[in-house]
């Protein structure tokens, strides 16, 4: 994925300069000053949903209801009480999702680092072990990403609550699990349904890394633990990285497996249950509404904006190959 | 204020357990994983003395020791797929040929019913409406706004704005879009587009509620939230073109459209397949943005939202599940086609 050089960039852009004519030249320039502008509007509509979130968010609970976000400009008023009530609210009709926010945490932390872990241990063997099978087990893990997970949904769900018997002999009993315990079926199932994508993106980087390497450690007597630890573990740190954000966009922003596998309660159900409970039962509370849509955007945001970098090449390293 | 940090004390010791779960696996499968070796290569030394004292033949492990740490490597990853995919996957086959309290076979009537029942049918349409609109819009627009952008001024930050809805969860970007599309009877509008519409003279409309106006208008979220990861892409793709290419065009006075017809769209191809497909499998299973904006009424539902109505909320296990198995075999072309391309895509 070696795709955006600097050198081709640079290159182009010198041919850019030397139209021949004047008049060539002011209409080049014009034309690129017009994508610019053009770019820029789309950009800035692109943006406005948010924006008007974010400003109505922080306006007075009867002033959001009455007129539209935009008057805020002319008649300003602001206030963080709406924050205040969704976050730390008397009432559970509030929301009170700080509770939630302590979920999407401790739900999200363990379901990263499980398929992390695992799925770069099993893209080294796959890699750079030569076993019988090699090929076929990778297919195999690239076919799964086909499953969609609904089709995971009833069954893994049983195995959580009446656990597995064969032939009348109890190979798991049930987990049965109450309130936060509950984080355990999140991880397993979310670590589960990530590995197939996981193996595949890491098997990307590992298998590109350069061979004279591993074969200099193979003469020098290094096992393969040695090796996965000390030199495969420190090259593909930004492979770990574009993947953890991955996960972790995935995971924090997810609804449908933390609605089956945390149950709705307030004990463990993330800040993405609540807002959608919120958003069915009390759809014309905009002010909280606003305000809770915004405290559940803004780590992803911050992780987003942050590791961008990191979470581009991720994405191009799983999509076009060089 | 009610919030008690104490209450939240459970949670955080789980938080901990959990952690030092994965501690204890990932680090006791690596302190396995280098206690193995060193138990065969004192095994191997034991044999080969003996060979050498007794005189048999000499030991070969090599091979085995290697397939040992492929599995040992392998193992968690196997086990937690084969339980939480392969196994539910064909459990979930099999229970939609069973009724919907999974006790008596009922045969293929639960996807006749998928087929017959009005309600499923428009369910289905729904979907091929979703399934044909998404990928194509989000893709021309990300397409369009690569090229457009390129060596723009602003580049990096204008790319940042289209690609930010891609961090917002699709509950966020949901309640997001029902602020723009709410809807005031009387007095001043705060949903933007009702503000728009007005101001053009035009009368406030119920967006959600008019089918099939609110498909569309859920499919434009859906559009708003991908059309960046296309943008993405595609503008790596753009920007991967052979610059002595583009310089060779432009001596020969070719147009910028024709540039962009015979220069940048046959070098982008490969690039602008993975987007469709990948959009469409996204697509395919899209679930939050429906059931957070009309929960599936008003004839919006589709098929990976009706799946959970019925197999979690009407506890119809069989035609839940025949539903995910219809979800699944929409699936399996779209990612054979992206096989065979990735495939060709590395041998040429």
């Amino acid at each position: 994925m070696t795709t955006a050089t600097p050198t081709v960039a640079a290159g182009t852009q010198k041919t850019d300069g030397t139209p021949t004519t004047t008049a060539g030249r002011v209409r080049k320039r014009l034309n690129s000053r017009t994508a610019t502008l053009v770019s820029i509007v789309i950009a800035v509509v692109w943006t406005i949903p948010t924006f008007g979130l974010l400003v109505s968010s922080l306006r007075p609970e009867d002033e959001i209801k009455t007129t539209g976000w935009w008057t805020a400009f002319t008649n300003p008023q602001f206030t963080l009480e709406n924050y205040q009530q969704v976050l730390f609210g008397r009432s559970s009709s509030s929301g009170q999702l700080a509770g939630s926010f302590i979920n999407s945490l401790a739900i999200t932390i363990p379901s990263v680092l499980f398929p992390l872990a695992f799925a770069c241990l099993a893209a080294y063997a796959l890699a750079w072990i030569n076993f019988r099978g090699r090929d076929w087990v990778y297919i195999s893990i690239f076919a799964l990403q086909i499953v969609p997970l609904q089709m995971a949904l009833v069954p893994l769900l049983k195995f959580f609550s009446t656990g597995v018997t064969l032939g009348g002999v109890t190979l798991m009993p049930a987990w049965d699990l109450v309130d936060e315990q509950k984080f355990a079926q999140v991880w397993f199932a979310h670590t589960c349904f990530a590995l197939p994508f996981a193996v595949f993106l890491l098997h990307n980087f590992i298998s590109q890394l350069p061979g004279d390497l591993m074969e200099a450690a193979r003469v020098d007597g290094a096992t393969h633990p040695k090796i996965f630890r000390t030199i495969v573990l420190p090259l593909i740190t930004p492979a770990l990285a574009a993947f953890g954000i991955f996960q972790f966009l995935w995971v924090w922003n997810d609804l449908l497996v933390a609605l089956i596998f945390a149950g709705g309660g307030d004990e463990t159900a993330p800040l993405t249950v609540q807002l959608a409970e919120m958003a069915g039962t009390r759809g014309n509370e905009w002010q909280r509404l606003t305000a809770g849509a915004f405290v559940s955007i803004v780590v992803p945001l911050i992780v987003f904006l942050s590791l961008q970098r990191f979470f581009v090449r991720g994405l191009l390293a799983g999509s076009v190959k060089g | 204020m009610k919030f008690d940090f104490a209450d939240q004390q459970p949670k955080f010791l789980m938080l901990m357990y959990g952690l030092v779960a994965f501690v204890l696996v990932v680090g006791g499968l690596l302190l396995l994983l280098d206690v193995v070796p060193a138990w065969f290569a004192r095994r191997r030394e034991a044999q080969l003395v003996a060979a050498s004292v007794g005189g048999g033949p000499l030991p070969r492990r090599r091979k085995q020791r290697e397939g040992l740490f492929a599995f040992f490597f392998l193992l968690p990853t196997l086990l937690l797929l084969v339980i939480g995919l392969v196994v539910p996957a064909i459990r979930t086959t099999l229970l939609s040929l069973m009724d919907g309290t999974s006790t008596n076979w009922v045969g293929l009537r639960n996807y006749g019913w998928m087929f017959s029942d009005d309600s499923i049918v428009r369910v289905l349409i729904n979907t091929l409406v979703w399934v044909l609109l998404v990928p194509l819009v989000a893709t021309g627009f990300g397409l369009i706004y690569a090229v457009l952008v390129d060596k723009a001024r602003f580049e990096a930050v204008a790319k940042s704005l289209i690609f930010l809805p891609m961090a917002i969860s699709f509950v966020g970007a949901s309640i997001i879009w029902k602020f723009v599309y709410a809807y005031r009877g009387d007095g001043d509008q705060i949903g933007l587009l009702n503000q728009i519409v007005v101001s053009l003279g035009g009368e406030p409309k119920q967006w959600l509620l008019e089918s099939p106006l609110n498909t569309l208008l859920l499919i434009v979220i859906m559009v708003w939230i991908q059309a960046g990861f296309a943008m993405v892409v595609l503008s790596a793709a753009i920007k991967a073109i052979p610059g002595d290419i583009v310089e060779a065009a432009r001596l020969d006075g070719v147009s910028p459209w024709q540039m962009f017809w015979q220069i940048t769209m046959p070098s982008i191809r490969p690039a602008l397949i993975v987007v469709v497909v990948t959009l469409t499998i996204a697509t395919l299973k899209v679930f939050d943005i429906v059931r957070t904006s009309t929960n599936g009424n008003y004839d919006t539902s589709v098929i990976a939202s009706e799946m959970y109505n019925q197999a979690f909320r009407y506890g119809q296990n069989g035609q839940g599940s025949a539903l995910a198995v219809f979800l699944f075999i929409l699936v399996i072309p779209v990612v054979i086609y992206q096989i065979r391309n990735l495939r060709q895509q590395r041998e040429g």
